[in-house]
């Protein structure tokens, strides 16, 4: 037995510095000079400022944006470092609400958003993805029928004819990969951007 | 659901079919010591590393001792990843700043990852650091899969030799997968990932201003290269908090529908190993019959519960199932698929909240992890825990006819059947007694994040997860304290080591034992017979130790939604 000792702490250094080390640091460079955009987080500049990352969401608030989905994801308390409180689209944070099924919260929540939906718009049925928060609360994406449904609301913000809006979100629509695997979104940033471009003409 | 919905699970199913030969053939060769087309480029590293650490490759291990050297090889690799994570202040790779890790929370993950457990009370981006990550988290996720692996390929040894007392060398079973195995695919995955969006740098978190003008943090990081060995290695700690939910941890529909698969690769084609092994590519195929049958109706009841959505949801018109905690890129099937996979084998990754799935749809992932996560299981892990059952379905199947009972060549007997009950008895020893604890300690109750029956499940999923070394959590619990931390730990502890030693004791019994030829009295152990029967041994051992918990938890929170009652 005693001649597994030697093995036990070598073997374990040099395999943790051929996996810990020397793994991670050459796939960083060989990543990095491969694919030098995605490696660094995919982010989008505009006029020369960091705007955010294609793949992480952001909380919109104004009508004149496409909303994002409600974020549970928190941040400490500025007041008491023990305590959380809500930070939507905190991206160095990221997490779900975790209620369940028969949490009163949640329902409470979900009646709240919906009737304030169903006030904005009253002539189509609420999205369920636009009241229910992300697994990771970072969640980029919004369904095709969640974008529809914000059309009016955007479109009068802007002062542009629905139908114009309604062509950017056609245009700003990701299908299933080879028609198959995942589900029909829309890039809420993406889109938001392609509006700025849009009014900016 | 939709038959698109259903077009996406049978394409998976398939794919992993199609992978299990292949890859079976190449690692039989691996732990067999032959050649393979990387040993030109690998067998020079790989000489050089056993010359340097002393080890004599071609003497092999008593099971005794085998076992005894992954002990040694864990104390390590516990000291390693304590170690960097009560210094990662002062250690470089550190750009968010992160400060020292609190004691008991770096003994629990620790221990976590030792034990390819991986559950995460950290929180990832808010808590490590870089090198954390890399050199404490990454390592660990190789080896503790590579041990994994090496353990079940001994316990098969045990099955495939005959009258001697060793059953391989632990050293170069645990060096060869990681070199022949893990590393080469990871490093090809590992820009995949990237090609889909995944970051992979030593930079800063970035300091974005949105379009509103508000500033946003986004974390980043070496996160490709640890995802891919997470996946691969059925380890399942995220590099973020929300896991593979998080889009830098898995960007678009392929890169999930690739994870998914690199959580069965390994442990389905390990069947194939066992089969090649034993002589018999049938045994391997049997094997995997039992897990498909068990895993196809998981995914058929998860996927049916999550589409029906709540009574909630129903109550407000919101149709299209239950998107809480849930990805829009991945919808309602890729969410139920992820976490049955995630669950049946030891994976633990999680794309979607499970603590936010309907009472039904989380009972499946539950069940799945009861069971002993023998569905495909973690890689090695899932065979061994698997073999162990059909130990036992071979020993009922022998008392009905009154024989004595035999597998693939080796008679079973009394000390097999023994350790066999004794790994599968001490598994609900763990997360029953723990949870029936944590149900009544004031500190621990204060832990649950929702009420009513709900809540109990919270608690029963964190010690089903610790003691399956799963790692998925029902994420609502605060998991970071002391109580938890601590009695995690035990579970994770006692759930992997208290499994393994009674499997390796196995192993050793049966390689001293003389093959015997099949008879005309031998039960065939190929056909659907065999299946239907270690099936219903898995399913009746399993109900009637977790059934009664099961009825407290989800069944009861599920008839309490259908009454609509809210808590």
């Amino acid at each position: 037995m005693l001649r597994e000792i030697r093995p036990a702490i070598v073997l374990l250094l040099v395999l943790t510095a051929i996996t810990g080390l020397a793994y991670p640091l050459a796939m960083t460079a060989i990543a990095g000079a491969i694919f030098p955009a995605k490696a660094n987080g995919s982010l989008i500049e505009r006029d020369g400022k960091v705007v955010g990352s294609a793949l992480i969401g952001q909380a919109f608030k104004e009508d004149k944006y496409f909303h994002g989905r409600p974020s549970a994801t928190l941040a400490p308390d500025p007041s008491d470092s023990t305590k959380t409180v809500s930070a939507p689209y905190n991206a160095a944070n990221s997490g779900g609400s975790n209620l369940g099924p028969t949490s009163k919260a949640l329902a409470d929540r979900l009646k709240e958003d919906v009737d304030k939906l169903k006030a904005e718009n009253p002539n189509a049925n609420v999205p369920v993805d636009l009241v229910t928060t992300s697994a990771s609360g970072l969640d980029p994406d919004i369904s095709p029928e969640a974008a529809q449904f914000q059309v009016p609301r955007v479109a009068k913000a802007r002062n542009m004819p629905e139908e114009a809006v309604k062509q950017l979100v056609a245009a700003n629509v990701q299908g299933r990969l080879l028609g198959l695997l995942g589900e029909p979104r829309v890039n809420v940033l993406a889109l938001n951007l392609a509006l700025d471009r849009a009014a900016a003409k | 659901m939709t038959v698109l919905g259903w077009f996406q699970i049978i394409l998976f199913c398939v794919v992993i079919v199609a992978l299990a030969k292949p890859l079976g053939w190449y690692m039989t060769r691996v732990f067999n010591g032959e050649k393979t087309f990387l040993s030109p480029v690998l067998r020079p590293i790989e000489a050089g590393i056993y010359w340097f650490s002393g080890v004599d490759e071609k003497r092999e291990q008593h099971w005794l001792t085998y076992t005894v050297a992954m002990l040694l090889f864990h104390v390590g690799g516990f000291l390693i990843i304590y170690g960097v994570m009560r210094l990662q202040a002062i250690l470089p790779f550190n750009p968010a700043g992160q400060g020292a890790v609190a004691e008991d929370l770096s003994f629990n993950t620790a221990i976590s990852f030792i034990t390819n457990t991986n559950w995460q009370n950290y929180g990832g981006e808010s808590t490590i650091s870089y090198l954390v990550q890399m050199l404490g988290l990454t390592h660990q996720n190789f080896l503790s899969a590579a041990t994994g692996i090496a353990l079940a390929v001994a316990l098969i040894r045990g099955f495939s030799r005959a009258s001697t007392r060793t059953v391989g060398n632990f050293w170069v079973d645990v060096t060869r997968c990681t070199l022949y195995v893990l590393l080469p695919i990871c490093i090809v995955y590992t820009l995949f990932l990237v090609s889909q969006g995944m970051p992979q740098t030593l930079g800063d978190y970035v300091e974005a201003t949105t379009l509103e003008g508000a500033r946003q943090t986004i974390a980043v990081g070496p996160v490709a290269s640890q995802v891919a060995i997470k996946m691969l290695g059925t380890n399942g700690g995220g590099f973020f908090n929300a896991n593979a939910a998080h889009p830098f941890e898995n960007p678009t529909a392929l890169s999930n529908f690739v994870q998914m698969l690199s959580i069965f690769a390994l442990g389905a084609a390990l069947t194939n190993v066992f089969g090649r092994m034993v002589g018999n590519q049938r045994q391997g195929w049997a094997i995997l019959a039992v897990m498909g049958v068990l895993f196809v109706a998981g995914v058929a009841i998860t996927y049916w519960a999550e589409a029906n959505g709540t009574s909630t949801l129903q109550a407000l018109g919101l149709v299209g199932g239950n998107m809480e905690g849930k990805e829009v890129r991945f919808g309602i099937v890729a969410s139920s698929l992820f976490a049955v996979i995630t669950t049946a084998a030891s994976c633990g990754a999680v794309n979607a909240m499970h603590d936010s799935f309907t009472a039904i749809g989380g009972m499946i992932p539950l069940i799945n992890m009861q069971l002993g996560e023998i569905i495909v299981g973690g890689v090695g892990a899932g065979l061994y825990g698997m073999l162990l059952f059909v130990v036992l379905a071979i020993f009922v199947a022998g008392l009905m006819v009154g024989r004595t009972p035999e597998y693939v060549g080796k008679k079973i007997e009394a000390r097999e059947v023994k350790m066999a009950m004794l790994a599968i008895l001490v598994l609900p020893l763990m997360y029953l007694g723990w949870t029936a604890v944590g149900v009544v300690y004031p500190a621990a109750v204060a832990s649950m994040a929702n009420a009513g029956p709900h809540g109990f499940t919270e608690v029963l999923y964190a010690f089903t997860s610790a003691t399956g070394n799963n790692g998925s959590a029902f994420a609502g619990l605060t998991g970071n304290t002391l109580f938890y931390n601590l009695t995690l730990a035990s579970a994770m502890f006692v759930g992997r080591f208290f499994m393994i030693i009674p499997a390796m004791a196995i192993a050793g019994s049966l390689a001293a034992k003389k093959s015997i030829p099949a008879s005309a009295g031998t039960l065939p152990t190929t056909g659907g017979l065999f299946v239907g029967l270690v099936v219903g041994v898995i399913l009746i051992i399993g109900g009637l130790t977790f059934f009664p918990a099961l009825a407290l938890g989800p069944i009861v929170e599920h008839l309490a939604m259908n009454a609509g009652n809210l808590f």
